[in-house]
C-alpha cells in the first residue's frame, strides 16, 4: 500500500456542492535533468485544510511555486474553482484568488505593516487613498478573523509570529480565498504555532481553503482534513487525515519503515570537557548577542541548547568554535583557556580535539564548488597523512573520502562528485563523517538535521548518540525542539543571548520548553490559563 | 550691517551655484539607489550630458534643445547601466566605473572629431545658454533694504536650471513617499523578493528608477556646460558626481537631508574661493591647493563615520535572481 494513489471522490470537511478549490492534473516540471514534479495530480476541496508532506526535494515547493506563478509547468492543467486558468506569474495567481505565505517572509523591514499590506495592491497612483482603504480593510479583517496586528508598527520591530500574520493579511487583503502556507511553523515557538493554527481554523470556518506544506507530521495530524504525500517529485498517496497516522505517513514519505524514536541508554557523564564561564559576544553595534552565558559539558553526555532561531545560538557556536572572538568571559577546552586576551582560532580549536559541525553546512561546512573528496578534509587538510611532499596527495585523500562515505552511508559514494550536487542529507553526513571520524573529545554541532530528510535524520541522530556512548562530549544546538528532546541528556534554553533555564532531558516536555523559549515562564509550573496569553 | 548682509548674499549665491549640479545628481542617485542599483556613474552620465548639451545647443542655438538632448543621452547611458546590471545581473560598481571611463574618453574623442578644438566645444551663443532670470519686480524691489536684497539679490537672478534643481527636491520627496511608484521603488531596494511575490516586475521598476536617474543627471550636465559655463571643457564634471553620491549617502538616501549635504559642500566651496589669498595670522597665506582639497577631505572624514551609521537600502548592489 505504500505507493498507491487513492482516488477518493468524497472527502470530509469539504462542501461537496462546490467544485474543488484547486485541481491540478498531470503537472510536470523539470529543471535541467532534475525532474522536480512528474505527472502530479491533486484535488483540494473548498473550505478544507489540505496538507502536503514530503521530504526535502520531494517537489512540494516546486508544485506550489507553479500554482503561485513562479514557474510555469512543462505540462499539465490547473483548475481553480472549477475553471481552467493559465498562471504565468504571481499576478495571475493573485487574480485567481491564490495567496501564498512563504517560508521566508516577503516583507520589507523598513515598512510599516500597513505599507507592507498595501504594496502591490494600491488603489491608485497616489498613496493617500490606498492608506485609507487599507486601514479600513485591515480593521475589517481583524474583526472577521481575529487577526490583530498594529498597522503602524514597523515590520523590523515585530516578532516572527506577528510577521507571519502580516503575510496572511497581505494575502487576504488581495482577496485570497486559497491560502498556501510553506513550512509556516519553522520559525515559531510551539505557542506561536498554536496561535497560527487557531487562525487557520478561523479562516477555514469562513470558507477559506488552506494548503499546508510541512515536514512536521504532528501538525498534519492536528490540523488538516486531508493529506497528500509526495516523494521524488511524484504524488504517492492521498489520505483522509482522520484515517491515517504519523507512522504510516512517515513510511509513505520515505518509502520504507522508519523508527520514530532512537533507542538510547542513560548518559554516563564523566569528567568535564568544556567549560563556558560568563561568555559574552557583542555584534558590531555593541549589542550582546551572547550575554553572560555559563555552562559545562561533560564527557559522555549530550547537552542540547533549545531556543527560537536568532536568540544567540549561532553566535555562541561561532565563539566556541573559534570563528568569532569573545568580548568577555572564558571558554576552557580541557587545558586550554580562551579569554578575550588569549584568543583562539578555529585551527587551534580543532587541534584541541574539538570538532565542529556548523549550522550552515553550505556556507561554513563545505565549499560547494569543491569535489566531495576536497570537502571531506577541510579543516584537516594540513594533516601529514594527506600530504606528499609539498602537495596534497589526491589518491590518499580520495581513498580516505571513499572510506568515510562507506561508513557514513553517503550516497552516491563517489568522491569525485561536486559537493553541491549531493542532497542536503548526504552533504550533512559527509561533514559529520569528517568531524566524527577522529573521535573528538568535544563535538559542537549546530542544526544537524536542518533540511535533511527523515531517513538521514535517523542515521545522524544515531551517530551523535554513538559518539556520546564512546565518551565524547556533545553540544547540540538546534531549533527543532523534538530533536533536542530526543537527543539531549540536559537541555539549556536560550533567549535573547542568555541561558534562561535548564531541564533534564527526560523531564522536558514541549509545552514547558516552548514557554521557556519565549521567556514567558514566571514559575516552574504554570497553569493552563496563564499559558495562553504568555506567548504573544 | 548692510555690507555684511551683502557678503552673506554673495556667499549664498555662490553656494547655490555650486550646489545645483550636486543636488540634481544626488536626487538622481537617490532614484537609482533606492531601487537597489548602486550608481557610481553619476559622474559619467553628467559629463556625457554636459557634452551633448553644449554640442546640440551650439549647433541649434537653442538651450532647451540642448537640455532635451542631454536628458535623452544620459537616460540612454542609464539604460546601458541597467542592461548590464538588471538584465544581465552584472556587477554594478564595475558597470558604473566603465561608464565613467567611457564618457571621460568618448566626450573628448567626439569633441575632437566634431569641433577639432582639442576636446572642447566652441562657445555657445547667449541663445544657446540658460541665462539668469529676473523674477518679477526684482528691479523695483532691489532698493528695499533686507527684503530687497534677499529677493532681488538672492532669490532672483538665477538661471532656470537652478530653480529646477531646488524644485526637484520636494518633487523627489513627493514621488518617493507619496506615490505608489515611490512605495514600490523603496520596497524593491529593500526586498525585491517581496515586490516580485506581490506580482510587480522587479526589472521594470529598477529600469524606471534608472530612467529618472539618467534624466536628472542630464539636467545636471546641461547646467555645467551651458548654464554655469558657455562651452564643454574636458573633464568639466571634475568629480562632482562622486561628491553628489557622497552627499546622498550623508543624507541617508533621503531627499531633504541629501540636499542639505549638497548645500554644505556648496558652502564649503564658496568659502574656499573667498579664502584664497587671505592671510591667516600666525600661519600666513593659506595654500590654494589645501582649500580646494577641503570638500574632498571633508567627504572622507564624514564618510569615515562622523555622521553615524548610514543604513543603505538592504538589497543595494545585489542583482535580483529568482531562486529556484
Amino acid at each position: 500500500m505504500t505507493s498507491s494513489t487513492d482516488d477518493t471522490g468524497v472527502q470530509p470537511g469539504g462542501n461537496n456542492s462546490l467544485p474543488a478549490a484547486i485541481e491540478l492534473q498531470g503537472i510536470s516540471k523539470a529543471f535541467g535533468l532534475v525532474q522536480a514534479n512528474k505527472d502530479v495530480s491533486i484535488k483540494v476541496e473548498a473550505g478544507t485544510i489540505h496538507g502536503i508532506v514530503g521530504e526535502n526535494g520531494a517537489g512540494k515547493s516546486t508544485l506550489m511555486s507553479i500554482l503561485y506563478g513562479f514557474y510555469e509547468a512543462d505540462a499539465g492543467t490547473i483548475q481553480i474553482d472549477g475553471k481552467h486558468v493559465q498562471i504565468k506569474n504571481s499576478n495571475d495567481a493573485i487574480a485567481s484568488g491564490i495567496g501564498m505565505v512563504h517560508q521566508h517572509f516577503m516583507l520589507v523591514d523598513t515598512f510599516t505593516v500597513l505599507e507592507n499590506v498595501m504594496m502591490g495592491a494600491e488603489s491608485g497612483a497616489l498613496l493617500r487613498d490606498s492608506v485609507i482603504a487599507a486601514r479600513a480593510e485591515l480593521e475589517r479583517l481583524e474583526k472577521e478573523y481575529g487577526l490583530h496586528v498594529d498597522p503602524d508598527a514597523l515590520a523590523s520591530e515585530l516578532p516572527v509570529g506577528q510577521l507571519q500574520r502580516v503575510e496572511i493579511l497581505k494575502a487576504l487583503y488581495r482577496g485570497a480565498r486559497i491560502l498556501i502556507l510553506d513550512e509556516p511553523t519553522g520559525v515559531l515557538t510551539p505557542q506561536e504555532a498554536e496561535q497560527l493554527f487557531r487562525i487557520l481554523g478561523a479562516l477555514k470556518d469562513q470558507g477559506v481553503t488552506i494548503v499546508l506544506i510541512t515536514h512536521k507530521l504532528r501538525e498534519i495530524m492536528d490540523v488538516t482534513d486531508n493529506v497528500e504525500v509526495m516523494r521524488h517529485g511524484k504524488m504517492v498517496a492521498h489520505r483522509v487525515t482522520s484515517e491515517t497516522n504519523k507512522e504510516e505517513l512517515a513510511e509513505l514519505m520515505v518509502g520504507r519503515k522508519i523508527r520514530a524514536d532512537i533507542q538510547k541508554e542513560d548518559a554516563n557523564p564523566g569528567a568535564t570537557a568544556l567549560v563556558v564561564e560568563g561568555l559574552t559576544v557583542r555584534d558590531s553595534y555593541g549589542i550582546a548577542k551572547v550575554d553572560n552565558v555559563s555552562f559545562q559539558v561533560k564527557t559522555g553526555e549530550i547537552v542540547g541548547i533549545a531556543g527560537v532561531s536568532g536568540n544567540g545560538q549561532s553566535e555562541l557556536l561561532e565563539a566556541l568554535s573559534g570563528i568569532t572572538a569573545l568580548d568577555e568571559g572564558r571558554i576552557s577546552y580541557g587545558d586550554r583557556d580562551v579569554t578575550p586576551t588569549a584568543p583562539v582560532n578555529p585551527e587551534e580549536v580543532r587541534k584541541l580535539g574539538v570538532a565542529h559541525v556548523p549550522e550552515d553546512r553550505q556556507k561554513l561546512g563545505m565549499v560547494t564548488d569543491f569535489s566531495a573528496w576536497e570537502s571531506a578534509i577541510l579543516g584537516y587538510h594540513r594533516d601529514d597523512a594527506f600530504q606528499k611532499g609539498l602537495f596534497l596527495d589526491p589518491a590518499t585523500v580520495k581513498a580516505h573520502c571513499a572510506s568515510l562515505m562507506d561508513r557514513f552511508d553517503v550516497r552516491p559514494p563517489t568522491p569525485e562528485i561536486k559537493s553541491a550536487n549531493f542532497s542536503g542529507g548526504n552533504q550533512q553526513k559527509l561533514i559529520l563523517a569528517r568531524e566524527i571520524d577522529r573521535n573528538p573529545k568535544v563535538l559542537l554541532v549546530g542544526q544537524p538535521t536542518r533540511g535533511v530528510d527523515i531517513g538521514a535524520i535517523e542515521f545522524i541522530h544515531r551517530q551523535l548518540v554513538d559518539l556520546r556512548d564512546k565518551g565524547g562530549a556533545v553540544l547540540l544546538i538546534s531549533v527543532e525542539l523534538e530533536e533536542v528532546m530526543t537527543l539531549a541528556d540536559r537541555i539549556l534554553v536560550m533567549f535573547e543571548g542568555r541561558i534562561v533555564a535548564e531541564v533534564a532531558g527526560d523531564k522536558a516536555d514541549e509545552k514547558t520548553l516552548g514557554l521557556m523559549m519565549a521567556n514567558a515562564m514566571t514559575e516552574p509550573e504554570m497553569s493552563d490559563e496563564q499559558t495562553d496569553g504568555a506567548s504573544a | 550691517m548692510e555690507e555684511a548682509f551683502v557678503f552673506i548674499t554673495l556667499t549664498a549665491n555662490a553656494t547655490v551655484r555650486v550646489a545645483t549640479p550636486l543636488i540634481l545628481c544626488a536626487m538622481a542617485g537617490l532614484f537609482s539607489e533606492r531601487s537597489g542599483i548602486i550608481d557610481i556613474s553619476l559622474e559619467g552620465k553628467m559629463l556625457g550630458g554636459a557634452f551633448i548639451a553644449a554640442s546640440v545647443s551650439y549647433s541649434t542655438d537653442s538651450a532647451w534643445l540642448g537640455l532635451m538632448a542631454a536628458i535623452l543621452f544620459s537616460m540612454m547611458l542609464a539604460m546601458l547601466h541597467g542592461f548590464a546590471c538588471i538584465t544581465h545581473n552584472g556587477n554594478q560598481v564595475v558597470s558604473g566605473v566603465a561608464l565613467n571611463m567611457l564618457m571621460s574618453g568618448l566626450t573628448v574623442v567626439m569633441g575632437i572629431a566634431w569641433f577639432s578644438r582639442g576636446g572642447q566645444t566652441p562657445g555657445v551663443s547667449p541663445d544657446g545658454r540658460f541665462l539668469p532670470i529676473n523674477l518679477p519686480f526684482a528691479e523695483a524691489l532691489s532698493d528695499v533694504p533686507i527684503i530687497g536684497t534677499l529677493y532681488s539679490g538672492f532669490l532672483s537672478g538665477h538661471n532656470a536650471l537652478v530653480y529646477l534643481a531646488f524644485l526637484a527636491v520636494p518633487a523627489t520627496w513627493w514621488v518617493v513617499y507619496r506615490t505608489r511608484f515611490g512605495l514600490r521603488l523603496r520596497a524593491v531596494g529593500e526586498n525585491p523578493h517581496a515586490v516580485d511575490t506581490a506580482g510587480i516586475s522587479v526589472a521594470w521598476l529598477r529600469y524606471r528608477g534608472l530612467l529618472i536617474c539618467g534624466g536628472l543627471t542630464g539636467v545636471a550636465g546641461t547646467y555645467l556646460s551651458i548654464a554655469q559655463n558657455a562651452s564643454f571643457v574636458r573633464e568639466m564634471s571634475a568629480g562632482q558626481g562622486y561628491i553628489a553620491l557622497a552627499a546622498m549617502i550623508f543624507g541617508k538616501w533621503r531627499p531633504v537631508p541629501a540636499m542639505l549635504a549638497c548645500l554644505m559642500f556648496g558652502l564649503l566651496d564658496a568659502v574656499a574661493i573667498r579664502l584664497q589669498g587671505v592671510v591667516v595670522p600666525g600661519i600666513g597665506e593659506v595654500p590654494v591647493q589645501l582649500i580646494q582639497a577641503l570638500p574632498y577631505v571633508l567627504t572622507v572624514v564624514l564618510l569615515a563615520g562622523f555622521i553615524g551609521k548610514s543604513v543603505a537600502p538592504k538589497a543595494i548592489g545585489v542583482p535580483y535572481v529568482k531562486e529556484r
